[in-house]
Protein backbone atom coordinates (compact mmCIF):
# COMPACT_ATOMS: atom_id res chain seq x y z
CA UNK A 1 0.00 0.00 0.00
CA UNK A 2 3.13 2.21 0.62
CA UNK A 3 4.56 1.68 -2.58
CA UNK A 4 1.23 2.54 -4.21
CA UNK A 5 0.99 5.83 -2.50
CA UNK A 6 4.56 6.91 -3.32
CA UNK A 7 3.39 5.87 -6.88
CA UNK A 8 0.60 8.16 -6.95
CA UNK A 9 2.10 11.26 -5.31
CA UNK A 10 4.84 11.30 -7.79
CA UNK A 11 2.75 10.54 -10.91
CA UNK A 12 0.47 13.30 -9.38
CA UNK A 13 3.80 15.83 -9.41
CA UNK A 14 5.08 14.53 -12.94
CA UNK A 15 2.00 14.60 -14.97
CA UNK A 16 1.13 18.22 -15.25
CA UNK A 17 4.87 18.74 -15.94
CA UNK A 18 4.56 16.52 -18.84
CA UNK A 19 1.58 18.17 -20.18
CA UNK A 20 2.65 21.37 -19.82
CA UNK A 21 5.81 20.25 -21.83
CA UNK A 22 3.47 18.87 -24.36
CA UNK A 23 2.35 22.14 -24.99
CA UNK A 24 5.78 23.73 -25.08
CA UNK A 25 7.21 21.74 -27.45
CA UNK A 26 4.17 21.89 -29.76
CA UNK A 27 3.92 25.84 -30.00
CA UNK A 28 8.08 26.12 -30.11
CA UNK A 29 8.49 23.82 -32.78
CA UNK A 30 8.97 27.16 -35.41
CA UNK A 31 12.01 28.06 -33.21
CA UNK A 32 13.41 25.09 -31.91
CA UNK A 33 13.20 21.45 -32.20
CA UNK A 34 9.90 20.33 -32.09
CA UNK A 35 6.38 20.46 -33.78
CA UNK A 36 3.15 18.93 -33.68
CA UNK A 37 4.31 15.11 -34.37
CA UNK A 38 6.71 15.04 -31.03
CA UNK A 39 4.30 17.21 -28.75
CA UNK A 40 1.44 14.83 -29.26
CA UNK A 41 3.70 11.84 -28.62
CA UNK A 42 4.60 13.40 -24.97
CA UNK A 43 1.33 14.55 -24.71
CA UNK A 44 -0.05 10.72 -24.96
CA UNK A 45 2.97 9.87 -22.78
CA UNK A 46 1.10 11.75 -19.85
CA UNK A 47 -1.88 9.91 -20.22
CA UNK A 48 -0.30 6.67 -20.41
CA UNK A 49 1.72 7.48 -17.05
CA UNK A 50 -2.27 8.13 -15.27
CA UNK A 51 -3.54 5.08 -16.63
CA UNK A 52 -0.33 2.86 -15.32
CA UNK A 53 -0.45 4.48 -11.87
CA UNK A 54 -4.88 3.97 -11.81
CA UNK A 55 -5.88 2.03 -14.09
CA UNK A 56 -7.88 1.81 -17.53
CA UNK A 57 -11.11 2.44 -16.43
CA UNK A 58 -10.27 5.30 -14.30
CA UNK A 59 -8.33 6.87 -17.48
CA UNK A 60 -11.67 6.22 -19.41
CA UNK A 61 -13.34 8.35 -16.91
CA UNK A 62 -10.72 10.87 -17.39
CA UNK A 63 -10.86 11.00 -21.38
CA UNK A 64 -14.23 9.55 -22.93
CA UNK A 65 -13.17 6.96 -25.80
CA UNK A 66 -15.84 9.15 -27.38
CA UNK A 67 -13.94 12.42 -27.21
CA UNK A 68 -10.81 10.55 -28.25
CA UNK A 69 -12.59 9.29 -31.70
CA UNK A 70 -13.61 13.08 -32.36
CA UNK A 71 -10.20 14.69 -31.37
CA UNK A 72 -8.43 12.10 -34.20
CA UNK A 73 -10.70 13.10 -36.82
CA UNK A 74 -10.56 16.84 -35.81
CA UNK A 75 -6.77 17.16 -36.29
CA UNK A 76 -7.03 15.90 -39.87
CA UNK A 77 -10.27 17.95 -40.44
CA UNK A 78 -8.42 21.44 -39.09
CA UNK A 79 -5.44 20.36 -41.32
CA UNK A 80 -7.55 19.89 -44.55
CA UNK A 81 -9.50 22.93 -43.39
CA UNK A 82 -6.80 24.90 -43.83
CA UNK A 83 -6.08 24.21 -47.40
CA UNK A 84 -9.39 24.66 -48.14
CA UNK A 85 -9.70 27.80 -46.77
CA UNK A 86 -6.47 28.84 -48.62
CA UNK A 87 -8.94 28.10 -51.62
CA UNK A 88 -12.02 30.19 -50.64
CA UNK A 89 -9.60 32.76 -49.75
CA UNK A 90 -8.54 33.02 -53.19
CA UNK A 91 -5.29 30.54 -53.56
CA UNK A 92 -4.25 27.16 -54.22
CA UNK A 93 -5.04 24.50 -51.94
CA UNK A 94 -2.72 24.89 -48.96
CA UNK A 95 -1.51 27.96 -49.60
CA UNK A 96 -0.82 29.86 -46.43
CA UNK A 97 0.26 32.98 -47.96
CA UNK A 98 -3.48 34.16 -48.16
CA UNK A 99 -4.82 33.54 -45.14
CA UNK A 100 -3.60 37.35 -43.93
CA UNK A 101 -2.78 40.53 -45.02
CA UNK A 102 0.60 39.45 -45.61
CA UNK A 103 2.42 36.71 -46.68
CA UNK A 104 4.82 35.96 -43.74
CA UNK A 105 1.83 36.28 -41.21
CA UNK A 106 -0.15 34.08 -43.10
CA UNK A 107 2.63 31.54 -43.36
CA UNK A 108 3.21 32.44 -39.47
CA UNK A 109 -0.77 31.29 -39.23
CA UNK A 110 -1.20 28.66 -41.30
CA UNK A 111 1.98 26.66 -39.82
CA UNK A 112 0.42 27.40 -36.46
CA UNK A 113 -2.89 25.57 -37.40
CA UNK A 114 -1.55 23.03 -39.52
CA UNK A 115 0.86 21.69 -36.37
CA UNK A 116 -2.20 22.04 -34.46
CA UNK A 117 -3.95 19.52 -36.30
CA UNK A 118 -1.22 17.23 -36.37
CA UNK A 119 -0.41 17.41 -32.54
CA UNK A 120 -4.36 17.30 -31.66
CA UNK A 121 -4.43 13.95 -34.22
CA UNK A 122 -1.08 12.13 -32.86
CA UNK A 123 -2.23 12.91 -29.34
CA UNK A 124 -5.51 11.11 -30.25
CA UNK A 125 -4.60 8.15 -31.48
CA UNK A 126 -1.39 7.20 -29.19
CA UNK A 127 -3.99 7.52 -26.24
CA UNK A 128 -6.10 5.82 -28.11
CA UNK A 129 -4.48 2.55 -29.47
CA UNK A 130 -2.64 2.36 -25.60
CA UNK A 131 -5.75 2.44 -24.08
CA UNK A 132 -6.96 -0.35 -26.74
CA UNK A 133 -3.89 -2.49 -25.87
CA UNK A 134 -4.47 -1.77 -22.03
CA UNK A 135 -7.68 -2.49 -21.83
CA UNK A 136 -7.94 -5.72 -23.76
CA UNK A 137 -8.93 -8.91 -22.28
CA UNK A 138 -6.38 -11.62 -22.38
CA UNK A 139 -7.84 -15.01 -23.70
CA UNK B 1 36.64 13.99 -31.24
CA UNK B 2 32.99 13.90 -33.04
CA UNK B 3 34.58 11.10 -35.34
CA UNK B 4 35.39 8.64 -32.40
CA UNK B 5 32.01 9.22 -30.66
CA UNK B 6 30.19 8.94 -34.24
CA UNK B 7 32.27 5.23 -34.28
CA UNK B 8 31.75 4.52 -30.71
CA UNK B 9 27.93 4.81 -31.09
CA UNK B 10 27.33 3.39 -34.36
CA UNK B 11 29.68 0.10 -32.90
CA UNK B 12 28.02 -0.42 -29.70
CA UNK B 13 24.34 0.12 -32.09
CA UNK B 14 25.90 -2.99 -34.48
CA UNK B 15 26.25 -5.54 -30.91
CA UNK B 16 23.11 -4.38 -29.82
CA UNK B 17 21.47 -5.10 -32.72
CA UNK B 18 22.70 -8.67 -32.78
CA UNK B 19 21.93 -9.03 -29.21
CA UNK B 20 18.41 -8.44 -30.44
CA UNK B 21 18.89 -11.27 -32.96
CA UNK B 22 19.93 -13.65 -30.42
CA UNK B 23 17.54 -13.27 -27.49
CA UNK B 24 15.16 -15.32 -26.88
CA UNK B 25 13.19 -13.97 -24.02
CA UNK B 26 10.41 -11.38 -25.64
CA UNK B 27 10.33 -9.59 -22.83
CA UNK B 28 14.43 -8.93 -23.23
CA UNK B 29 13.55 -8.01 -27.17
CA UNK B 30 11.26 -5.14 -26.39
CA UNK B 31 13.71 -3.61 -23.82
CA UNK B 32 16.38 -4.17 -26.18
CA UNK B 33 14.63 -2.59 -29.19
CA UNK B 34 13.62 0.52 -26.72
CA UNK B 35 17.12 1.00 -25.86
CA UNK B 36 18.73 0.92 -29.88
CA UNK B 37 16.20 3.44 -30.47
CA UNK B 38 17.47 5.54 -28.11
CA UNK B 39 21.13 4.70 -29.36
CA UNK B 40 19.80 6.14 -32.74
CA UNK B 41 18.60 9.21 -31.59
CA UNK B 42 22.02 9.79 -30.02
CA UNK B 43 22.97 9.32 -33.33
CA UNK B 44 20.87 11.49 -34.94
CA UNK B 45 21.82 14.42 -32.80
CA UNK B 46 25.32 13.89 -33.94
CA UNK B 47 24.80 13.98 -37.09
CA UNK B 48 23.06 17.69 -36.34
CA UNK B 49 19.57 15.82 -37.06
CA UNK B 50 17.62 17.81 -33.83
CA UNK B 51 13.86 17.22 -34.68
CA UNK B 52 14.94 14.04 -35.94
CA UNK B 53 16.05 12.51 -32.66
CA UNK B 54 13.56 14.10 -30.96
CA UNK B 55 10.78 12.30 -32.96
CA UNK B 56 12.91 9.01 -32.49
CA UNK B 57 13.16 9.46 -29.24
CA UNK B 58 9.84 10.33 -28.72
CA UNK B 59 8.12 7.70 -31.02
CA UNK B 60 10.94 4.76 -31.19
CA UNK B 61 11.80 4.66 -27.45
CA UNK B 62 8.43 5.66 -25.95
CA UNK B 63 5.50 4.62 -27.86
CA UNK B 64 6.93 1.54 -29.41
CA UNK B 65 8.18 0.02 -26.57
CA UNK B 66 4.51 0.91 -24.44
CA UNK B 67 2.81 -1.03 -27.48
CA UNK B 68 5.26 -3.78 -27.83
CA UNK B 69 5.11 -4.49 -23.97
CA UNK B 70 1.23 -4.07 -24.49
CA UNK B 71 1.14 -7.01 -27.14
CA UNK B 72 3.11 -9.08 -25.22
CA UNK B 73 0.66 -9.16 -22.21
CA UNK B 74 -1.80 -10.14 -24.91
CA UNK B 75 0.22 -12.56 -26.13
CA UNK B 76 3.46 -14.77 -25.31
CA UNK B 77 6.29 -13.65 -23.58
CA UNK B 78 9.29 -16.36 -24.90
CA UNK B 79 10.30 -17.59 -28.73
CA UNK B 80 9.85 -20.88 -29.33
CA UNK B 81 13.91 -22.69 -29.67
CA UNK B 82 14.68 -22.43 -33.68
CA UNK B 83 14.87 -25.70 -35.19
CA UNK B 84 16.34 -26.21 -38.75
CA UNK B 85 19.55 -24.06 -38.99
CA UNK B 86 19.62 -20.26 -40.60
CA UNK B 87 22.16 -21.03 -42.64
CA UNK B 88 19.96 -19.86 -46.21
CA UNK B 89 18.50 -16.50 -44.39
CA UNK B 90 22.95 -16.09 -43.63
CA UNK B 91 23.50 -16.47 -47.31
CA UNK B 92 21.08 -13.99 -48.20
CA UNK B 93 21.48 -11.48 -46.18
CA UNK B 94 25.87 -11.86 -46.91
CA UNK B 95 24.99 -11.49 -50.47
CA UNK B 96 22.43 -8.92 -49.87
CA UNK B 97 24.93 -6.82 -47.59
CA UNK B 98 28.03 -7.30 -49.93
CA UNK B 99 25.61 -5.65 -52.69
CA UNK B 100 24.97 -2.67 -51.55
CA UNK B 101 28.97 -2.39 -49.63
CA UNK B 102 29.79 -2.45 -53.86
CA UNK B 103 26.51 0.15 -53.72
CA UNK B 104 28.43 2.75 -51.66
CA UNK B 105 31.93 2.68 -53.24
CA UNK B 106 30.37 5.08 -55.73
CA UNK B 107 28.92 7.44 -52.93
CA UNK B 108 30.00 10.54 -51.56
CA UNK B 109 32.16 10.54 -48.36
CA UNK B 110 30.41 11.21 -45.08
CA UNK B 111 30.09 14.89 -45.04
CA UNK B 112 31.22 15.96 -48.36
CA UNK B 113 29.75 19.76 -49.01
CA UNK B 114 29.85 18.66 -52.61
CA UNK B 115 27.28 15.86 -52.38
CA UNK B 116 24.64 15.74 -55.09
CA UNK B 117 22.04 16.32 -52.08
CA UNK B 118 23.41 19.51 -51.18
CA UNK B 119 22.77 20.63 -54.87
CA UNK B 120 19.19 21.10 -55.97
CA UNK B 121 16.38 22.14 -53.68
CA UNK B 122 17.59 21.83 -50.48
CA UNK B 123 19.39 24.73 -50.85
CA UNK B 124 16.99 26.50 -52.31
CA UNK B 125 15.01 26.19 -49.30
CA UNK B 126 17.83 27.00 -46.87
CA UNK B 127 18.31 30.48 -48.67
CA UNK B 128 14.58 31.31 -49.03
CA UNK B 129 13.12 30.05 -45.70
CA UNK B 130 14.26 33.04 -43.60
CA UNK B 131 12.43 35.84 -45.73
CA UNK B 132 9.73 33.88 -47.72
CA UNK B 133 8.36 32.33 -44.45
CA UNK B 134 10.23 33.87 -41.38
CA UNK B 135 10.55 30.49 -39.14
CA UNK B 136 13.88 29.79 -37.71
CA UNK B 137 13.18 26.36 -37.81
CA UNK B 138 13.86 25.02 -41.37
CA UNK B 139 12.83 22.10 -41.11
CA UNK B 140 9.85 22.76 -39.63
CA UNK B 141 9.17 25.59 -42.37
CA UNK B 142 9.74 22.61 -45.01
CA UNK B 143 7.61 20.34 -43.28
CA UNK B 144 4.14 22.38 -42.86
CA UNK B 145 4.55 24.90 -45.71
CA UNK B 146 6.91 23.75 -48.84
CA UNK B 147 6.24 20.07 -48.37
CA UNK B 148 2.87 20.97 -46.21
CA UNK B 149 0.95 18.20 -48.68
CA UNK B 150 2.92 15.11 -47.53
CA UNK B 151 2.39 16.03 -44.20
CA UNK B 152 -1.17 16.05 -44.89
CA UNK B 153 -0.64 12.83 -46.31
CA UNK B 154 1.34 11.60 -42.91
CA UNK B 155 -1.42 12.80 -40.74
CA UNK B 156 -3.84 10.68 -42.59
CA UNK B 157 -1.80 7.59 -42.46
CA UNK B 158 -1.84 8.18 -38.48
CA UNK B 159 -5.56 8.71 -37.97
CA UNK B 160 -6.30 5.67 -40.68
CA UNK B 161 -3.80 3.15 -38.43
CA UNK B 162 -5.96 4.73 -35.38
CA UNK B 163 -8.57 3.61 -36.92
CA UNK B 164 -7.49 -0.06 -38.46
CA UNK B 165 -6.61 -0.28 -34.47
CA UNK B 166 -9.80 1.09 -32.89
CA UNK B 167 -11.54 -1.58 -35.21
CA UNK B 168 -9.51 -4.89 -34.73
CA UNK B 169 -8.89 -4.86 -30.59
CA UNK B 170 -10.80 -1.76 -29.82
CA UNK B 171 -14.54 -3.62 -28.58
CA UNK B 172 -13.53 -2.95 -24.83
CA UNK B 173 -12.77 0.82 -25.70
CA UNK B 174 -15.58 1.54 -27.39
CA UNK B 175 -18.53 0.07 -25.35
CA UNK B 176 -19.08 0.82 -21.78
CA UNK B 177 -17.96 -1.35 -19.08
CA UNK B 178 -15.93 -3.36 -21.12
CA UNK B 179 -16.21 -6.66 -22.11
CA UNK B 180 -14.25 -9.84 -23.61
CA UNK B 181 -12.37 -9.62 -26.94
CA UNK B 182 -15.10 -10.40 -29.75
CA UNK B 183 -15.21 -14.01 -31.27
CA UNK C 1 42.51 2.34 -47.13
CA UNK C 2 41.82 6.11 -47.33
CA UNK C 3 37.89 5.38 -48.18
CA UNK C 4 37.06 3.17 -44.58
CA UNK C 5 37.12 7.02 -42.59
CA UNK C 6 34.94 8.41 -45.15
CA UNK C 7 32.09 5.16 -45.53
CA UNK C 8 32.50 3.46 -41.89
CA UNK C 9 29.43 4.94 -41.81
CA UNK C 10 27.61 3.74 -44.32
CA UNK C 11 29.35 0.31 -43.71
CA UNK C 12 28.15 0.05 -40.82
CA UNK C 13 24.46 1.07 -41.30
CA UNK C 14 24.65 -1.93 -44.15
CA UNK C 15 25.48 -3.63 -41.36
CA UNK C 16 22.41 -3.09 -39.08
CA UNK C 17 19.66 -2.93 -41.84
CA UNK C 18 21.38 -6.89 -42.51
CA UNK C 19 20.48 -7.95 -38.92
CA UNK C 20 17.50 -6.70 -39.02
CA UNK C 21 16.52 -8.40 -42.05
CA UNK C 22 18.32 -11.40 -41.12
CA UNK C 23 15.64 -11.61 -38.39
CA UNK C 24 12.71 -10.77 -40.16
CA UNK C 25 13.44 -13.79 -42.71
CA UNK C 26 15.05 -16.31 -40.28
CA UNK C 27 12.85 -15.87 -36.90
CA UNK C 28 9.43 -17.27 -36.79
CA UNK C 29 8.28 -15.75 -34.18
CA UNK C 30 5.57 -12.91 -35.39
CA UNK C 31 6.85 -10.55 -32.55
CA UNK C 32 10.72 -11.01 -33.02
CA UNK C 33 9.74 -10.42 -36.81
CA UNK C 34 8.34 -7.07 -35.63
CA UNK C 35 11.26 -6.21 -33.74
CA UNK C 36 13.87 -7.03 -36.50
CA UNK C 37 11.48 -5.01 -39.26
CA UNK C 38 11.85 -1.59 -36.52
CA UNK C 39 15.76 -1.88 -36.52
CA UNK C 40 15.93 -2.27 -40.46
CA UNK C 41 13.89 1.08 -40.74
CA UNK C 42 15.57 2.84 -38.43
CA UNK C 43 19.53 1.74 -39.71
CA UNK C 44 17.47 3.02 -43.01
CA UNK C 45 16.52 6.46 -41.47
CA UNK C 46 20.50 6.85 -40.30
CA UNK C 47 21.83 6.52 -44.24
CA UNK C 48 19.77 8.83 -45.60
CA UNK C 49 20.50 11.47 -42.21
CA UNK C 50 24.09 10.22 -42.96
CA UNK C 51 23.95 11.55 -46.20
CA UNK C 52 22.74 14.75 -45.41
CA UNK C 53 25.44 15.48 -42.93
CA UNK C 54 28.14 18.28 -43.93
CA UNK C 55 30.87 18.15 -42.25
CA UNK C 56 31.31 21.87 -39.67
CA UNK C 57 27.75 22.00 -40.03
CA UNK C 58 25.29 22.64 -37.52
CA UNK C 59 21.42 21.82 -37.03
CA UNK C 60 19.22 23.81 -39.69
CA UNK C 61 18.00 26.32 -37.22
CA UNK C 62 18.87 29.80 -38.39
CA UNK C 63 21.34 31.10 -36.32
CA UNK C 64 23.38 34.16 -37.49
CA UNK C 65 25.30 35.32 -40.45
CA UNK C 66 27.39 33.14 -42.20
CA UNK C 67 26.46 29.51 -40.77
CA UNK C 68 26.44 26.38 -42.47
CA UNK C 69 23.54 24.39 -41.96
CA UNK C 70 23.52 20.58 -42.45
CA UNK C 71 21.23 19.62 -45.83
CA UNK C 72 17.36 20.23 -44.24
CA UNK C 73 15.27 17.82 -46.78
CA UNK C 74 16.39 13.91 -45.66
CA UNK C 75 15.63 15.57 -41.96
CA UNK C 76 11.44 16.30 -43.04
CA UNK C 77 11.55 13.07 -45.16
CA UNK C 78 12.37 10.93 -42.29
CA UNK C 79 10.14 12.35 -39.89
CA UNK C 80 7.51 11.45 -42.04
CA UNK C 81 8.93 8.19 -42.24
CA UNK C 82 9.93 7.60 -38.69
CA UNK C 83 6.11 8.35 -37.89
CA UNK C 84 4.29 6.25 -40.89
CA UNK C 85 6.71 3.14 -39.55
CA UNK C 86 5.49 3.41 -35.89
CA UNK C 87 2.02 3.26 -37.54
CA UNK C 88 2.56 0.38 -39.56
CA UNK C 89 4.30 -1.05 -36.68
CA UNK C 90 1.36 -0.35 -34.22
CA UNK C 91 -1.13 -2.04 -36.56
CA UNK C 92 0.71 -4.86 -36.96
CA UNK C 93 1.14 -5.71 -33.44
CA UNK C 94 -2.86 -5.29 -33.38
CA UNK C 95 -3.02 -8.30 -35.81
CA UNK C 96 -0.66 -9.99 -34.31
CA UNK C 97 -2.92 -9.81 -30.82
CA UNK C 98 -5.69 -11.15 -33.11
CA UNK C 99 -3.54 -13.65 -34.49
CA UNK C 100 -3.12 -15.32 -30.94
CA UNK C 101 -6.45 -14.84 -30.28
CA UNK C 102 -7.76 -16.99 -33.32
CA UNK C 103 -4.55 -19.67 -33.42
CA UNK C 104 -3.24 -20.07 -30.03
CA UNK C 105 0.47 -19.22 -30.88
CA UNK C 106 2.38 -16.31 -32.61
CA UNK C 107 5.22 -18.73 -33.96
CA UNK C 108 4.86 -18.28 -37.73
CA UNK C 109 5.23 -22.39 -38.39
CA UNK C 110 2.52 -23.30 -35.95
CA UNK C 111 -0.04 -21.26 -37.70
CA UNK C 112 0.97 -22.28 -40.97
CA UNK C 113 0.17 -25.78 -40.11
CA UNK C 114 -2.69 -25.11 -38.63
CA UNK C 115 -3.75 -23.15 -41.43
CA UNK C 116 -3.07 -26.44 -43.62
CA UNK C 117 -4.56 -29.00 -41.46
CA UNK C 118 -8.17 -27.20 -41.99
Amino acid sequence: MRQQLILRIAAKLFIPFILLFALYVQFHGDYGPGGGFQAGVIFAAAFVLYTLIWGVDEAKRVVSPNLLQVLAALGVLIYAGTGIAGIFLGGTFLDYGVLQHDPVHGQHLGILLVELGVGITVAAVMTSAFLCFAGRKRS
Amino acid sequence: MVELVDMVLLGFMAVVAVVVARLRNLFGVVLVSGFFSLLSASMFVVLDAVDVAFTEAAVGAGVATVIMLGTLLLTTSEEKKASGSSLGALLVVLVTGAILVYGTLDMPHYGDPDAPVHHHVAPRYTHDSPEEIGVPNIVTSVLASYRGYDTLGETTVIFTAGLGILLLIGSSFRSRGGRDGDR
Amino acid sequence: MSALPGLYNYWIVIFLMMTGLFIVISRRNLIKKMVGLSIFQTSVFLLYISMGKITGGTAPIVAGPDTVYSNALPHVLILTAIVVGIATTALGMAIIVRIHEAYGTIEEDEILSQDLQQ
